[in-house]
Formats: C-alpha cells, sequence, structure tokens
C-alpha cells in the first residue's frame, strides 16, 4: 500500500491521470471500516485528498447557485447558517449520518463516489437538483446527480477524474423534506429512505433511498403528486411506488417491509406538513 | 498494525496533545493505531473499529472524529487532542453526575463532552444527547452522561469560563 498526499488540485489529476488505479480519499469514514481486517483494501494504492482541504471545503454562493467543494464536509454545511436556513433537508440529512465524529469528517462528494445505495447525503442532493462537476487532466464536465448511477456502485464517473465541485441550483421550495427508518436514531444505516422537495418552478422531487440498487428519482409517485389523484391513505401511494422501483431484500429489511414502509412514511410526511394528501380529519 | 508486504513509509509532521511529531509512519497505519502503538497514548480505545462506539474518538483541529477511522498519515498538518490532553478538574460533573460505570466508553465521552461544553454553539445543531450519540454506553442509560454534561456546561457558564 502506497499513499500520495497532493497539496492541490492540479497536482492531484496530474498523479491520477499517470496512476488511475489510485483510490482517491476524502474523510476516509468508509474506507476505514474494519480496516485491519481488509488485507484487500490495504493491498490498494491511495490518493489522499485530505491536504487540500484548505482550498476545496468551501461552500460558494452565486446568485442562482450553491456550489459545495470536493471537501466539504457535513460539518461544514451544518454549520454554515445561511446553508441551514436555504436548504434544511440537506441538514436533515447530514444530521443522521452515523453521529458527530463521521459528520466532522466524512463529506458530500465522497458519500456520492462511494455509490452506496444507502447513503443519505446523495438523495438529499438529488432532491434538490445537484449537478456533479467532474474533472480529470484532459478536462471537465458536469452530470446531473439522477444522471450519475448507471448500477450497483457503478457511476459515469471515470477512474481518472475527481469530483471538484457539487453545484445546487438556489429555488424558493414550499416543501423539503428528508425522512429515514433506521434501527436507532443515530449510527444507524437506513433501511427506508425518502427525500422530497416541491417548487412552484420545477414541481416535485421524490428520492428514494436504501429501496433499490441505486439511489433515484420516482417519477411515478412525481407524476402522481402532480396529478390532481387523490391521495388518502399510504396504499394510495403504492402503484407509483411499484412502477418506480422493485424494492430490495437484504440483510436490513425485507423488500415487503421497504414497499409498505417507504408508502407510509412518505404519507404521513406529506400529511404532517399539510401538503398533497387529504385526510378526513382536516 | 504488523503487515509483512510493507516496505515503504509516509512521513508526517503534526501536533498531538501539544507536542510536535514528526516522524516516519506505515501508510497503512490508522490514527488510532499510531497513537496507541506507537505513541504510547492508550487513552482512546478501539471498540467497534467501524465508527460506530465512538470509544477511539479524538478531536481532530478541534472537532471530534472516530481515529479508527482517519489514517494516520491524514493526520499531517493537523492539530490532534487525545484524552490524555485534558484537564482532569474538568470532568468533575462528568464523575459526580454517574457518567462512568465500567469505563470502556470513557475516554471518548470525556472528548465529546468537553468539545460540548467548549463549543456551546454546537448546541444549536443538536441536543446534548444528539451530539453524544456517537459515543455508545453499555452501562449508564445515558442519562448520567447527558447530566454530566448539562452540569460542566451550566458550571463553565456560572463562572463565564466558556473557552
Amino acid at each position: 500500500m502506497k499513499i500520495l498526499t497532493p497539496s492541490n488540485l492540479d497536482e492531484a489529476l496530474s498523479m491520477l491521470a499517470d496512476e488511475p488505479a489510485l483510490t482517491p480519499i476524502a474523510g476516509g469514514t468508509d474506507l476505514l471500516v474494519h480496516w485491519p481486517g481488509n488485507l484487500e483494501a490495504r493491498k490498494r494504492d491511495y490518493l489522499d485528498l485530505s491536504r487540500m482541504r484548505e482550498s476545496q471545503s468551501g461552500i460558494v454562493w452565486d446568485d442562482d447557485r450553491v456550489t459545495l467543494g470536493p471537501l466539504t464536509t457535513y460539518w461544514d454545511a451544518i454549520t454554515d447558517d445561511r446553508f441551514k436556513a436555504e436548504f434544511p433537508i440537506l441538514i436533515v440529512a447530514a444530521r443522521q449520518v452515523g453521529a458527530v465524529q463521521i459528520q466532522t469528517r466524512g463529506t458530500w462528494a465522497g458519500n456520492i463516489c462511494n455509490g452506496s445505495p444507502v447513503a443519505d447525503g446523495v438523495p438529499a442532493l438529488m432532491a434538490v437538483d445537484a449537478q456533479v462537476e467532474l474533472r480529470s487532466a484532459k478536462g471537465s464536465e458536469t452530470i446531473p446527480l439522477d444522471r450519475f448511477y448507471t448500477g450497483y456502485k457503478q457511476s459515469r464517473m471515470q477512474r481518472d477524474q475527481l469530483v471538484t465541485g457539487i453545484t445546487i441550483p438556489r429555488r424558493e421550495y414550499t416543501t423539503q423534506f428528508f425522512e429515514k427508518v433506521g434501527s436507532r436514531k443515530a449510527q444507524a444505516i437506513t433501511k427506508v429512505g425518502v427525500a422530497v422537495t416541491h417548487s412552484d418552478k420545477t414541481g416535485w422531487r421524490v428520492v428514494s433511498n436504501a429501496m433499490a440498487a441505486v439511489i433515484m428519482r420516482c417519477e411515478a409517485i412525481e407524476a402522481l403528486l402532480s396529478s390532481d389523484t387523490e391521495i388518502r391513505k399510504p396504499e394510495d401511494l403504492l402503484g407509483a411506488v411499484d412502477a418506480d422501483m422493485t424494492p430490495i431484500d437484504d440483510l436490513r429489511s425485507t423488500a415487503a417491509y421497504r414497499r409498505a414502509v417507504f408508502a407510509r412514511i412518505l404519507f404521513h410526511a406529506l400529511r404532517e406538513r399539510n401538503v398533497r394528501v387529504t385526510t378526513d380529519a382536516g | 498494525m504488523p503487515d509483512a508486504q510493507e516496505t515503504n513509509t509516509i512521513p508526517i509532521d503534526c501536533t498531538i496533545n501539544g507536542e510536535r511529531v514528526a516522524m516516519d509512519i506505515n501508510p497503512s497505519w490508522r490514527l488510532l493505531d499510531l497513537l496507541r502503538d506507537h505513541l504510547g497514548l492508550t487513552g482512546a480505545k478501539e471498540g467497534c473499529g467501524e465508527g460506530e462506539c465512538g470509544a477511539c474518538t479524538v478531536r481532530i483541529d478541534g472537532l471530534p472524529a472516530n481515529s479508527c477511522l482517519v489514517l494516520a498519515a491524514q493526520a499531517h498538518g493537523c492539530n490532534i487532542e487525545t484524552v490524555e490532553s485534558l484537564d482532569p478538574e474538568s470532568l468533575g460533573h462528568l464523575h459526580e453526575c454517574g457518567t462512568t460505570q465500567c469505563g470502556a466508553c470513557t475516554p471518548g465521552v470525556v472528548i465529546t463532552a468537553d468539545w460540548i461544553r467548549n463549543n456551546p454553539d454546537s448546541l444549536e445543531h443538536g441536543s446534548i444527547r444528539s451530539l453524544m450519540a456517537g459515543n455508545l454506553c453499555r452501562c449508564t442509560g445515558y442519562d448520567g452522561i447527558i447530566d454530566g454534561v448539562r452540569a460542566s456546561i451550566d458550571a463553565g457558564a456560572s463562572k463565564g469560563d466558556r473557552s
């Protein structure tokens, strides 16, 4: 195992161009889990990006968008008052990633690149139409996060690319929430999660988390919410849930549980906020 | 951590408990391995090795982090504080409130508790209970821990000592 330690982005991209087999590390909070026994991981070579933190961990505001740096941590966002006021969905999600000790190290870009279908940062970012800026020594491109993943832990990112920024459009949201079900409130990996936003300009975004092999937009549910169809109970969402995804069975939960609970947490979250659903109780 | 295949080393230069530490290390060491096995700072404990229990909590540039999830090479240029750096006096309230029973979680608990006490602004981002959620304790049922952190914050506030 060796670790290369670039001090700036150009140096990092040139090291990666020379050795595309290098695995980039930011916070390391996923990579280092059970590290002493992970012999496979300890044979690889790494590109440690953490020495670029000072210049690459900002939150930059423009009139129409805000950009997170590639090394911006959850805690950087949680402690940014302006970010908290404008994107509470991202703060709520960030505070549910592990606990403070993880939130101070884990990065939004790392959450994207790790590609886990149970990530909590990714669904919240997808629900606010985040775009991923990628760069290699050859050039740069921008991929909308909802088109980033191509399969389980697979994405359109190339091995010689690094995330250089995550851009989020600024909009007036009428609704934004992230809900997750885990075994306990903190330090629990998501069994079922949903991130939802609504703005008058762009309509509904519904993103499912831990339901399928990838975190994904739920277009049938978005269409249902945009329609005039009455939604009076969780079961009224099931047709659209089934059209959007085939839930997975895994060590944390079953497909049947995920399907039923997804519809329930979405319904009750909407009802709590008194949006879109109709209830007899008013 | 032994690894027969390792031949290369990587230099690091950081501050640990106020002292400069410059040395060549094995790139596969975690910060926890460096502290415990090579610097004799055995306060931080390895509990779960996966970032859940918090027994290995240290502060990196002022913020609590799991030292089992940080490569030692990533400590380069950082200011690391372990439980050994704390003033025992600052722990009195935790002791009085029954924060400790078996003691396995205690080094991590007091590092996070001391961070909250010295950074009361952190309470804008969550309750004491939620900020302490990364330190698992199998003995106390947590109420003693929460009470101890609250008492130490109140004592700090009454003395005007929030530095």
